[in-house]
């Protein structure tokens, strides 16, 4: 009998070392959910997101001296919650928003995650985040830029890159800019699909320009991931406009560019709003072909030896990619978060969010081009900004614009193919 | 307008042709077992990455890509016919669409793994360029797909109606037993029809591959205009597939063109579902 009873006591004390091991390491853990595209038409975006969140969780995980002041670099895990390790709970959404917003609800309900990122595409940002607003969880975007993501009076929403209102005035000055120096900017075309990212992008483009006195004389909208673009392509041709600007997602960046070639079709000049054009496998294919092509950007390889350079390196070694604009915003996006948590110093959500309100990063402290982290109350990050690249030699881009922050100076008009 | 017209119709009827040819095999499927294959689209998607296999390692163009990728996806066709088809034609049709679905997902995924999720492409003029022919412009490549897209279309006609093989694999289609107890054998039957099927539809994927982007998920793009193509020309009429598919390129082309392109789905759609009400059986389809 007393053998059995100090047995029974021995299996209780175990299983209570064992829980409260389990407690203490649980402790020690800020998970952190992740909803990209890992599959579908979108999934090479998704996959160099998971890279380079992959990266982040590296250098916020372990001693990065070499970064210097570079936030969360210097020790290992998160100083403010007693060097805890972040992890992040990655899962698909198979491009779809449906698909997203469950993986989004299973992410919060049964992982546990005390914050959200994610999800690339601005139609399955929107779903996500309305189920992280609904169960009170802070989730920060770094790269969806539909304008009326920030317009829904969310409390849990922040978002650090810049927007397409953002972009449509940096595009507006670009255009004048380059007017001034004899480029012809008077009929304006805009090609877009018809998901949320494209229709809103060319609905905010369209006004802002109105605005400025610019005129978009042609609109053509097409059905996201295209098995033709000929017809497109005619109608471009046909109307010669003399700036052609591309809202798409990578699949159909590469269709345009091969049935431009076909078509034997430039226009004077051909600005892409980023997406698909920064995607580094649309470079390797159809770069050779998109000559000229200017594009949008906050990311900047930098000098050898600087953080970014750093970064970009230690990104190139994970994914075998050079870093993209994307890419890198998203990378920025979960630094912003993960900087928030370790201010918090607590993985409640309500803390979290109160420290992603009170954010005010510095531009030294950003692997970004931007002017600094800052939210307003819409959760829109206020200080951030871009320039104009452009793909000179169809491998790589420089920045072109402002003349502040030039490489080289734009080369007109585009060149295309050889 | 007018002559950009022509070029509108020029451009529909060879992206027709090529509707045509990437759904022939899944028509002779259809018509030889009453199957289904959902995994059609990843056939295709595996001819892409044949031919894109041979030009980075050989340095070879659709000369070369093309054969192999029929070779390989027809052998490929048996396999799966031998593997899967069989034991699954024996069950319900649930039973039927989930097994080819889940192979399209194993094709699909197993890709996925091995070339990752990259966007690929064959240089631009691996086949030779455009063509000026009286200021239209005709792409190497396109042509080179539709006027395979006749000659196949062509070959599997005349292999159905004009051969003894034709006739056998008709019989083996029209009732099984029967087949048999004239001594012929099913199972040889429809294993040789899905090695056709499958590698008509390889052949497709490698001249597709020539102008078209090469990802693991491209048979998804490419996969429900063949379903559609197959039912508008009638289930298992492979000349039916050729009509569908260049009725399908026109539509789409010139609806683009003159409404929006953001429209042309919803034209082909409607047109496609009205005709369906008058002619269930396609085109060329048997009632």
């Amino acid at each position: 009998m007393a053998f059995k009873h100090v047995l029974k006591l021995l299996a209780a004390a175990v299983v209570m070392v064992a829980c409260a091991g389990g407690a203490s390491a649980d402790d020690k853990v800020v998970k952190i959910g992740a909803v990209f595209p890992m599959t579908g038409g979108a999934a090479s975006a998704g996959i160099h997101a998971k890279f380079a969140l992959e990266v982040a969780l590296d250098i916020v995980n372990n001693a990065h001296p070499e970064l210097g002041d570079f936030p969360l670099a210097k020790n290992a895990g998160l100083a403010g919650l007693g060097g805890a390790k972040v992890e992040v709970s990655f899962a698909d959404n198979q491009g779809s928003p449906a698909t997203g917003q469950n993986q989004a609800l299973r992410l919060i309900t049964e992982e546990k995650v005390v914050a959200l990122t994610g999800a690339y595409q601005s139609g399955i940002t929107l779903t996500t985040s309305a189920i992280a607003e609904k169960y009170g969880i802070p989730y920060l975007n770094g790269e969806s830029v539909a304008a009326n993501l920030t317009e829904r009076g969310f409390k849990w929403f922040f978002r650090v890159t810049p927007i397409a209102s953002d972009f449509a005035k940096i595009y507006s000055e670009f255009l004048a800019d380059m007017k001034a120096t004899g480029a012809k900017t008077d009929s304006i075309a805009l090609v877009h699909d018809n998901t949320e990212y494209g229709t809103s992008v060319a609905g905010t483009i369209t006004q802002a320009f109105k605005d400025k006195g610019l005129n978009v004389a042609l609109d053509v909208s097409y059905a996201v991931n295209a098995t033709d673009v000929q017809s497109q392509v005619l109608q471009l041709k046909e109307k010669k406009p003399d700036v052609v600007i591309m809202i798409s997602y990578t699949s159909d960046a590469i269709l345009y560019a091969k049935t431009m070639e076909a078509l034997d079709y430039k226009p004077p000049m051909l600005l892409a709003d980023d997406a698909g054009y920064s995607d580094p496998s649309f470079i390797k294919a159809v770069g050779k072909s998109s000559q000229g092509v200017f594009n949008r950007s906050s990311w900047s390889v930098g000098a050898p030896g600087s953080t970014t350079a750093i970064i970009a390196d230690l990104y190139k070694k994970k994914s075998g990619d050079e870093m993209d604009d994307t890419a890198a915003r998203q990378m920025q996006g979960f630094f912003v978060l993960c900087e928030a948590i370790d201010r918090a110093g607590s993985t409640d959500p309500a803390k979290i969010q109160a420290a992603l309100q009170k954010t005010d990063l510095k531009p030294n402290q950003l692997m970004m081009g931007y002017k600094g982290v800052k939210f307003d109350d819409k959760g829109q990050n206020v200080l951030a900004s871009g320039v104009i690249i452009q793909l000179q030699d169809g491998e790589n881009y420089v920045a072109v614009w402002p003349k502040a922050n030039a490489e080289k100076a734009p080369v007109m008009p585009y060149k295309g193919w050889y | 307008m007018s002559f950009v017209l022509v070029q509108v119709i020029a451009g529909g009827l060879l992206l027709g042709a090529v509707y045509a040819l990437f759904s022939s095999g899944l028509t002779l499927v259809w018509g030889m077992m009453n199957i289904v294959n959902f995994a059609h689209g990843d056939f295709v998607m595996l001819g892409m990455y044949v031919a894109f296999m041979v030009f980075t390692l050989f340095g070879a163009g659709p000369l070369v890509g093309a054969p192999l990728a029929t070779i390989i996806l027809a052998t490929l066709g048996v396999v799966v016919y031998f593997g899967l088809i069989r034991s699954i034609m024996k069950g319900p049709m649930l039973a039927q669409i989930l097994g080819t679905f889940g192979l399209a997902l194993l094709l699909r995924y197993s890709v996925f793994w091995w070339f990752g999720a990259n966007f690929l492409s064959l240089p631009q003029n691996i086949v030779g360029g455009t063509y000026a022919v009286l200021g239209l412009r005709i792409e190497a490549s396109r042509l080179l797909a539709g006027v395979v897209a006749l000659l196949v279309t062509l070959g599997l006609h005349l292999l159905l109606t004009r051969t003894s093989l034709g006739s056998k694999m008709l019989a083996v289609a029209e009732d099984a037993t029967a087949a048999q107890l004239m001594g012929i054998r099913p199972d040889t039957m429809q294993a040789i029809a899905w090695a056709i099927a499958a590698g008509a539809t390889g052949l497709a994927g490698a001249l597709i591959a020539t102008f078209f982007y090469i990802v693991p998920t491209v048979g998804e793009t490419l996969g429900i205009v063949a379903f559609v193509t197959v039912s508008l020309g009638g289930f298992g009429s492979v000349p039916g597939a050729l009509v569908a598919g260049l009725l399908i390129g026109v539509i789409e082309s010139l609806s683009a063109y003159l409404i929006g392109a953001v429209y042309k789905d919803i034209v082909v759609y409607a047109l496609f579902l009205s005709f369906l009400w008058f002619r269930p059986q396609g085109l060329m389809g048997k009632s």
